[in-house]
């Protein structure tokens, strides 16, 4: 993707505001609808101000009640708006599981096309920002098991983007994750004008030779900053960003794994049924032979999230330091 | 104003039933709930914890509700605004403060956020972040009670107006009522969720009105009056206890700060508003009935005041020297005995 | 039992209005016995059955304009979507499970699709319809699409669901153009009444909403015309929305799979049956002049012989080939790995 000229740095609040802005100036379809999404303009303030500019009709805050932010939105989507749904924290998606599931994944497959769901659920997971068990969660395991769902975990601000704009303009329904300890952290170049990253396709963040890291999300970065460390000490390291979870990409992870011959996943969701595990499936049953090394997890233990207490929380994320570690590992093997 | 509400105070029947040592024991807890919110902000701009929560504006409302408990007999499903009310059934600021530091001794092991309470010895039900899920729970404890036949328990169950737009908050509401549960559903209306208003919440402003929806009772009280809300919540405690049913309450009040330290109440409502809700400040307010009916003299409540912050500066000092939980500790109790996911 | 239909208000309705409301009742009827045979002669598998709900969904279907307002109904509304203008080929099409059918034989039967009808598709998920008809009832406002609202139905059951209670009262806070109208017919499965809420009135919960809440006799279809007439002229005029339960009856078990006689005594249907509101309305119209018994006697034949011959398409037509099982889940051709 070439930077034009009128690319900007800016964060990950700041990237996902200004394409949510663009798509409500651009289509009038567009509405959003959340808590505290009004006048407190989100409480990461990604739609500040929205709604002064494209009023409470627009922008709306919804009463505390996710099952229907998403069913409502599902209506919606079926009379012709474009909703853009929002869960507050992933953490309160639990009560829209049946919507989301049950109804808006099935809406197009049901009716045999009759009748179909574009809807955006853009939501903040992830933890590291001190949320505890219900502040913190990642939830796309839980729902990328589900046909008729596209998600989406972007980690870059010009990812995020691309990705968003997509997600927008799909035909079909769409989980859009946002790494909450990356909303402020992370900032980076981003494109002027509009513009799409089609789903299902990773990116290679760094090229190496002799490990495939893939990852999504805020570890992402974190597995860059060990990859760079690991180049000091001579190793090298391709680091994918997978981006999108459904669909996932297959080809960029077995040309990467088949180039590396090893393969290392890191993810901040647990690894018991992860998409991690998706990921070891898939190159087992496709490139098994090409492999030097067992295929390697790093992931979170089997806990439901991490605690408040600091220590609980170090616990359960991992860190740079304990992905170098693992791909040291894996770079002996 | 002050005239009406100590004529009110001085007839008996206004009085609920309250002896002055009730009256002077539900002072002191406001006294305590304020200072310990304010002790969390404090903690919070000092850098010590990540995060507080103040239920200011809630004081009489729990302080009264909690005086209508039967500790020893009912449960308590509360929510994180519920300060007052843990402490008011007998949770000690010592035991606030290892919540608010996060130590390893706090009830959860530093698991949840602050205010997010239990206790098994006080009859105090877990409850987590996410709205309404505890109301079920309440509901299934009070089917226990009933099933049980365990005629004289209740289970006092709260949530904050925003909460009553859940689909569980009516799916619990309609059970409770179909089994006449002994439940009583208080909903602490402080007029907001967050930025939310109630006039964006609900189609009408009386949520006590949905009761007769249920087939159930429903009452609204002035939730800045602790002797209102103490005789609502006797009248509707005994009644579950007594085999009557459930009730639907409402206490009025007003949150007067933000949401928590995350949020930036400006940005969504004035301060003009703020400052006409505190002019009914319910502790000043309980404080004037309390000193013209000459229950309490201004050395004695100077006194309670002092006392307060030593408890309180106490609490702080020792609960801050307590460990944090180690971190081996985000293992443990997850399933009875040890875990391993493959086997 | 209840009284005859007595007084002769007409809200309007014309003769030919009347007598297409009558032809609508008997041809609900007729497709649902032949739903229950074709199970019985194992050529279906389920079938389920609306009997005592024609009254109150030809008087709603009746007050519903076709071409603006939009149906969110659920899968006992055999009576409204014949009402609305589908006709009794595609309910044949759905009980057969044919290549044909709007949802491609997807679903179970009576789970209707019609977009150019405004019928929107459900599920079989009890309540989560109310959701969506709020969500449409939404667009309508926000495109200022004024004289159009949204009819929405749901059981006695499914007001106990918390994604009903969401969508009353975000609808309430919203004023959106949307009537709730509750086919009480006192059983869900083999729930009563008494254990699915504490109070029997649906339509009291109008109020705790901040809406009109209304009651009517579901046995009686003009009564039921007039009330979802009165709601939806409300709602497509800005007033908001309305609350409204209609009391009816299931005469027959839940569906093929289920036996009501585990749950509820024979004495009891059969009371309920003495008002049964098909024979009601036939002796009611008979009565007011508005049709003969020989009028009456053609209206059965003529909507058997509908239904005789929708079955024999239907049925002739083929099932969906096992590839379609792979169509229509997203836009374009799917791969989860691409
Ligand atoms: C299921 C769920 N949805 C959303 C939230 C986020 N949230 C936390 S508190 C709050 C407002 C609650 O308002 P109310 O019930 O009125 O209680 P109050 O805080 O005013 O006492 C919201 C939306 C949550 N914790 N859980
Ligand atoms: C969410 C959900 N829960 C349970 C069911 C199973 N179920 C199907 S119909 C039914 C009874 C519904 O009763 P009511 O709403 O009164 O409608 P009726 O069938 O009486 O018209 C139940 C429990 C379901 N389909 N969906
Ligand atoms: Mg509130
Ligand atoms: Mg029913």
């Amino acid at each position: 993707m070439a930077v034009s000229a009128s690319s900007k740095v800016m964060n990950n609040v700041e990237t996902v505001r200004e394409t949510l802005y663009e798509a409500m100036k651009n289509d009038d379809r567009t509405v959003i609808l959340g808590e505290d999404v009004g006048d407190r303009g989100n409480v990461f303030l990604i739609t500040k101000d929205f709604v002064k500019e494209f009023g409470p009709e627009r922008v709306i805050d919804t009463p505390i009640a996710e099952a229907s932010i998403v069913g409502i939105a599902v209506g919606m989507a079926m009379e012709g708006l474009r909703p853009i749904a929002e869960i507050q924290f992933a953490d309160f998606i639990y009560p829209a599981f049946n919507q989301i599931v049950g109804e808006a994944a099935k809406t197009r497959y049901r009716s045999n096309g009759e009748y179909t769901c574009p809807l955006v659920i853009r939501t903040p997971y992830g933890g590291g920002v001190r949320g505890a068990l219900s502040h913190s969660v990642s939830i796309e395991a839980l729902f990328y098991h589900v046909p008729g769902l596209k998600i989406v975990a972007p980690a870059f601000p010009a990812d995020v983007k691309g990705l968003l704009n997509a997600a927008i303009d799909d035909p079909d329904p769409v989980l859009f994750l946002e790494h909450k300890k990356t909303y402020r952290l992370i900032k980076g170049e981003v494109p002027g004008g509009h513009y799409t990253i089609p789903l299902g396709k990773a990116d290679v963040k760094k090229a190496g030779t002799q490990l495939t890291v893939v990852s999504y999300g805020l570890y992402v970065h974190w597995a860059l900053e060990a990859a760079n460390q690991l180049e000091t000490e001579g190793i090298s390291v391709e680091v994918v960003d997978l981006r999108s979870i459904r669909p996932m990409d297959r080809g960029t992870i077995l040309e990467s794994v088949r180039k590396t011959r090893k393969l290392l996943i890191v993810h901040e969701d647990n690894k018991f049924g992860g998409v991690g595990a998706e990921i070891s499936a898939m190159v087992a049953e496709e490139a098994l032979f090409d492999l030097d090394a067992p295929i390697r997890r790093h992931c979170a233990p089997d806990v439901p999230a991490m605690g408040y207490a600091l220590p609980l929380e170090e616990e359960y994320m991992s860190s740079p330091g304990e992905m170098a570690e693992a791909m040291r590992e894996m770079a002996r093997f | 104003m002050a005239k009406t509400e100590i004529t009110q105070v001085r007839n008996s029947l206004e009085r609920q039933g309250l002896s002055d040592d009730q009256l002077k024991a539900i002072f002191r807890n406001m006294l305590l709930q304020r200072q310990l919110d304010n002790r969390g902000f404090q903690l919070n701009r000092q850098g010590k914890v990540p995060f507080a929560l103040g239920s200011e504006g809630h004081e009489a409302l729990q302080s009264g509700a909690a005086m209508a408990f039967e500790r020893g007999k009912d449960l308590l499903a509360p929510y994180y605004r519920d300060l007052g009310l843990a402490l008011g059934i007998g949770l000690t600021p010592y035991e606030i403060m290892l919540s608010i530091f996060a130590r390893a001794a706090d009830h959860n092991g530093g698991r949840q956020f602050p205010n997010h309470y239990s206790s098994k010895k006080a009859g105090l039900i877990s409850f987590s972040s996410i709205l309404a899920a505890h109301i079920p729970h309440a509901v299934g404890a009070a089917f226990a009670m009933q099933y049980r036949k365990e005629s004289g328990r209740a289970v006092l169950v709260t949530c904050g107006d925003g909460t009553t737009s859940e689909g569980e908050w009516h799916e619990s509401m309609n059970f409770a009522a179909v089994h006449k549960l002994p439940l009583v559903m208080l909903v602490e209306n402080n007029l907001w969720a967050i930025s939310t208003p109630l006039s964006r919440q609900m189609g009408q402003p009386d949520i006590y009105k949905r009761a007769e929806g249920y087939g159930i009772p429903g009452e609204q009280f002035d939730g800045f009056d602790p002797i209102a809300s103490y005789g609502a919540v006797k009248r509707a405690l005994d009644r579950a206890r007594g085999g009557g049913g459930p009730t639907l309450l409402e206490g009025v009040c007003y949150r007067f700060l933000a949401h928590s330290t995350d949020d930036n109440d400006m940005t969504y409502r004035t301060r003009d508003e703020v400052t006409a809700h505190r002019k009914d400040d319910p502790l000043p307010r309980f404080e004037r009935v309390l000193l013209e009916l000459g229950i309490l003299g201004p050395p004695e409540i100077d006194a309670m005041r002092k006392e307060v912050l030593r408890e309180t500066n106490e609490a702080t000092d020792r609960a801050e020297a307590m460990p944090f939980p180690a971190a081996s500790e985000l293992y443990t109790n997850l399933y009875e005995g040890a875990w391993e996911p493959w086997q | 039992m209840r009284p005859e239909l007595a007084p002769f208000e007409r809200h309007g309705l014309s003769d030919g209005q009347l007598a297409a409301m009558l032809r609508t009742m008997l041809l609900q009827r007729t497709l649902e016995s032949r739903g229950f045979q074709l199970n019985r002669q194992g050529k279906i598998p389920f079938a389920s059955a609306s009997e005592g709900h024609e009254a109150v969904q030809a008087g709603a279907a009746m007050a519903f304009r076709r071409g603006h307002d939009i149906l969110v109904p659920y899968y006992r509304d055999l009576g409204l979507a014949l009402g609305i203008g589908l006709t009794a080929y595609d309910v044949l099409l759905s009980l057969f499970a044919r290549a044909a059918d709007r949802s491609g034989g997807r679903q179970f039967p009576h789970h209707y699709a019609a977009r150019a009808l405004g019928l929107q598709t459900i599920s079989s998920l009890i309540a989560a319809q109310t959701c969506h008809a709020v969500g449409a009832a939404y667009a309508v406002k926000l495109r200022r699409e004024a004289g159009r609202a949204v009819l929405t139905t749901f059981g006695d059951g499914a007001t106990s669901e918390g994604e009903w209670h969401e969508a009353v009262n975000f609808a309430a806070v919203a004023e959106l153009p949307v009537v709730f109208l509750c086919e009480n017919n006192e059983w869900a499965i083999s729930t009563p009444l008494s254990k699915q809420m504490g109070q029997p009135d649906v339509y009291k919960r109008a109020a705790g909403y901040g809406i009109p809440g209304a009651v009517v006799d579901g046995f009686d279809p003009i009564a039921s015309y007039a009330a979802v007439a009165e709601a939806m002229e409300r709602a497509r005029s800005g007033g908001g929305p309305t609350l409204l339960e209609a009391k009816c009856y299931r005469f027959l078990s839940h569906t093929t799979d289920d036996d009501d006689r585990t749950y509820r005594t024979r004495e009891e249907v059969a009371e309920r049956r003495k008002d049964d509101p098909v024979p009601k309305f036939e002796r009611f119209l008979i009565a007011r002049g508005v049709l003969t018994l020989t009028d009456i006697e053609d209206l059965k034949s003529s909507v058997l012989a509908e239904t005789n011959e929708a079955t024999d398409r239907a049925e002739a037509m083929p099932y969906p080939p096992p590839a379609a099982a792979f169509e229509n889940l997203y836009e374009g051709p799917w791969e989860p790995w691409q």
